[in-house]
């Protein structure tokens, strides 16, 4: 039975495949090019890892500095699958898929064996957790990569290329996701029980270990393709307007889903007062863990989206100075307001990169920077709740049950 | 690490970073005691503080003022008297320059959620950095850095035994007079009680105790043959500890012993009820950007003096070491501030040391969330209170 569907998701779907038939029109005509494609690219991107941010700071209240660690650990990961595949070494894919099932897999047990007790301490269930995960991926290096790459190389191979290519692509994506997902999962069991200041000192350096150990990835770690500090070269731009578009869709929707579930109503309650929400019953570990884990996961897949659309990455693009940019987005946007962070995600990467550096003469490009501050102290002095304050579009909006508008009436 | 005798070198230069980093960190602490803001501008300022010295150094030769005004003077009187002047120069302009960005920036979202602060601070450093790298300001190139005074490095014999006996002896007297003024306090006498914290006191305490600690290492210990380690310290290094100490102990002094560091701690503990009492707590945390400002002017030139290059964005990585080494010590806390660089500076020169020099950053931060995983509020900090 076909539901009806109210009139906000009509207009915003409606609206989303006009978006898409748009750009691709002008894409497939060639007025859209290749500059203003990546633009828009990057634009969906940023949006993506400020959307995650959003949900971890705007929402629930923990002040993040990491999100671009996990855009690292998302694009490095993801592109060094595809790096590997185009070569001809399945092992990236098998090692960093399969290591990622076994890891969940191990840590669900550890987490249901760890639910028999009361009161298990954070640490202890950090350490059976990282336990769980490295022996996870030790499997899958060990065993799985001899066992399961020929195999899948030669699956993948004997089906047409494009086909292939995308299967790959989905499951590089996939890939980065997951690594970020873990690795957020197990940063935040013990970093999430801190204060908000403290909890973003700590969370802003995971991101500046992230990059130096991305700037030493050839030296200190095993990872001679990617080069460190002099940056990863030929990764293969497999990025299309639809890939973005499916995974910018996916993100939109998966969160607005979770916020207007009764998780996302827990996940708002932490933020608004965290001692009433444990009172009212919301295990508050659990759900900050869940809601740092979801935004990390968007800033993983962002960084898949685009290493694949630049080709090429270098770890000062995840360094000290922009991983600020998603910081400013969403406080601009408006905390705790998704239309505010889209429209800000895509404006910000427009005239920053788009606009300044077309309108600004040659050997003025470092003006933009002088600029962008001015601009950064004038409207966080006349509109410091953000552009859109918590305005959401209707669809996006929270209704709240009949109840409590019944309730509302009467006071 | 090869050998005992690399480790303690190593541990030296340690502490010559970590006193480096405490005058930052001492900027961040009270700006961050008293209006809760990670104030993200103070690494810039800096380096602002470098820039400073380097133009006065270069373009206006204020190093050479002693030489032009007396040209007969005494060779080491005039480098130090030039060297003088540059730091306090470099502080002033950073303290104006801290006082000015608190007022247009920070001021004015004072009523505003803190997160605002935090964004206008972050748009400060990049306003600061990248104007900076414009080409007619400062280049974004590396500028070498002309020190005022030469390095000379100090092996064991350079060292004059009348140094090391006046050193020590001032050491042993300080503490000697500590302990009596302890004594005399522990009895009831309460001008000697006071008196045991007296900032000259303090100063020669914590300064002569670290210089005969280092002295005996380099010079007495191998000369008496207990050990054959061939130690060297720089004179860089005893200007930037005995700096240090000296700024740190006026610091704790303004802070415990004035009127406005009773206003500042009053301020810091409650401000609308500080407003009640009559404090002017826009002008108390005016004072205080101010002397965190002159500090980090002074560290700026240090910094420079020490290692010779400067560069418009060299105030970020020890701006955040020197946050992160406030938060290891407890923030708020003037001697947490002091211990916890100490700990950050050697862990970072050991790391070089052992592991390899770009992990050092890597291996401050890891200690940083250690620290705050067992304790929380840092070494030195209280409990934060419960809040309900």
């Amino acid at each position: 039975m076909v539901q009806k569907l109210k009139s906000p998701a009509v207009f915003f779907f409606t609206g989303a495949l006009l978006i898409f038939a748009l750009v691709q029109f002008l894409i497939e005509t060639g007025r859209l090019n290749a500059y203003w494609q990546t633009i828009l690219f990057w634009g969906a991107a940023m949006t993506m890892v400020s959307l995650g941010l959003n949900l971890i700071y705007g929402f629930n209240g923990q002040f993040s500095l990491g999100q671009f660690g996990f855009y690292a650990l998302g694009a490095y990961t993801s592109a060094d699958i595809t790096w590997r595949w185009v070569r001809g070494d399945p092992s990236g894919l098998v090692v960093v898929i399969g290591g990622s099932i076994l890891a969940l897999l191990f840590m669900w047990g550890v987490a249901s064996f760890l639910k028999r007790f009361y009161g298990v301490s954070v640490f202890t269930e950090f350490v059976f957790h990282a336990f769980a995960t490295v022996a996870g991926f030790a499997i899958a290096v060990k065993y799985l990569r001899p066992l399961l790459g020929p195999a899948v190389y030669s699956f993948i191979q004997s089906l047409p290329e494009p086909v292939g290519r995308q299967i790959v692509f989905f499951l590089a994506l996939l890939g980065g996701t997951a690594i970020a997902g873990i690795v957020s999962f197990l940063f935040g069991i013990p970093v999430l029980t801190l204060g908000s200041d403290y909890l973003g000192i700590a969370t802003l350096g995971f991101t500046i270990i992230v990059k130096v150990l991305l700037d030493n990835s050839d030296t200190i770690l095993p990872f001679p393709e990617m080069k460190g500090a002099r940056g990863m070269v030929g990764i293969p731009k497999w990025t299309t307007w639809p890939w973005v578009f499916v995974c910018f869709m996916f993100v939109v929707l998966f969160m607005r889903n979770l916020l207007h579930s009764s998780v996302g109503r827990a996940i708002v309650s932490i933020k608004e007062d965290e001692r009433a929400a444990a009172l009212m019953g919301i295990d508050v570990a659990r759900t900050k863990i869940l809601a740092f884990v979801v935004g990390s996961v968007f800033a993983g897949l962002a960084g898949g989206i685009r290493a694949h659309d630049q080709g090429f990455l270098h770890p000062t693009m995840f360094g000290f100075l922009p991983s600020f940019n998603p910081l400013i987005i969403v406080v601009f946007g408006g905390l705790g307001s998704m239309t505010g962070t889209i429209i800000t995600g895509f404006f910000w990467v427009f005239l920053l990169e788009g606009v300044l550096r077309l309108v600004l003469p040659t050997g003025f490009e470092n003006w933009r920077y002088v600029i962008y501050p001015l601009v950064l102290l004038l409207l966080m002095l006349l509109r410091p709740q953000g552009l859109m304050g918590r305005y959401e579009i209707p669809f996006l909006r929270q209704t709240y049950p009949p109840v409590r508008k019944a309730a509302e009436a009467k006071a | 690490m090869a050998s005992p005798e690399v480790f303690v070198q190593q541990i030296l230069n340690g502490i010559q970073l970590g006193f480096l980093y405490a005058l930052i960190a001492l900027g961040y602490t009270m700006v961050y005691g008293i209006i809760r803001l990670i104030n993200f501008a103070h690494g810039d300022v800096f380096m602002v503080g470098a820039m400073t010295s380097f133009f006065a150094i270069s373009a206006m030769e204020l190093h050479r003022w002693p030489f032009k005004l007396w040209p007969g003077i005494n060779n080491t009187a005039g480098t130090l008297l030039g060297s003088i002047t540059v730091i306090i120069l470099s502080m002033i302009t950073c303290s104006l320059l801290a006082v000015t960005i608190e007022r247009f920036a920070y001021r004015p979202l004072r009523a505003m959620p803190r997160i605002a602060a935090l964004i206008t601070a972050i748009g400060v450093s990049f306003f600061l950095e990248y104007f900076g790298a414009l080409p007619f300001v400062y280049t974004n190139n590396y500028i070498t850095y002309p020190r005022p005074f030469e390095l000379t490095v100090l092996r064991a014999e350079d060292i004059p035994p009348w140094a090391l006996g006046l050193v020590s002896g001032l050491f042993l007297t300080t503490l000697t007079t500590y302990f009596v003024l302890n004594g005399l306090g522990n009895r009831g006498n309460s001008k000697a009680a006071l008196l045991r914290h007296n900032p000259v006191i303090q100063f020669f305490l914590y300064l002569g105790g670290l210089l005969t600690l280092i002295l005996s290492l380099v010079v007495v210990l191998p000369s008496s043959g207990i050990i054959k380690w061939d130690l060297t310290i720089s004179n860089v290094m005893l200007v930037i500890m005995s700096i240090s100490v000296f700024l740190v102990v006026a610091l704790q002094y303004i802070v415990t012993r004035t009127k406005v560091g009773k206003a500042m701690r009053a301020s810091a503990y409650d401000k609308p009820t500080s407003r009640l009492m009559g404090i002017n707590v826009d002008y108390v945390i005016a004072i205080t950007f101010a002397i965190g400002g002159a500090l980090a002017g002074a560290g700026g030139v240090l910094y420079a003096i020490a290692f010779k290059r400067i560069h418009h964005l060299m105030g970020i990585l020890p701006g955040l070491k020197a946050f992160i080494s406030a938060v290891l010590g407890g923030i708020g806390s003037i001697p947490g501030a002091l211990v916890g660089s100490l700990t950050i500076g050697m862990a970072e020169v050991l790391s070089a040391g052992v592991i390899s020099s770009p992990m050092r950053d890597a291996v401050a931060f890891s200690l940083l969330i250690i620290i705050l995983l067992i304790r929380p509020q840092g070494i030195f900090g209280e409990a934060p209170g419960e809040k309900v």
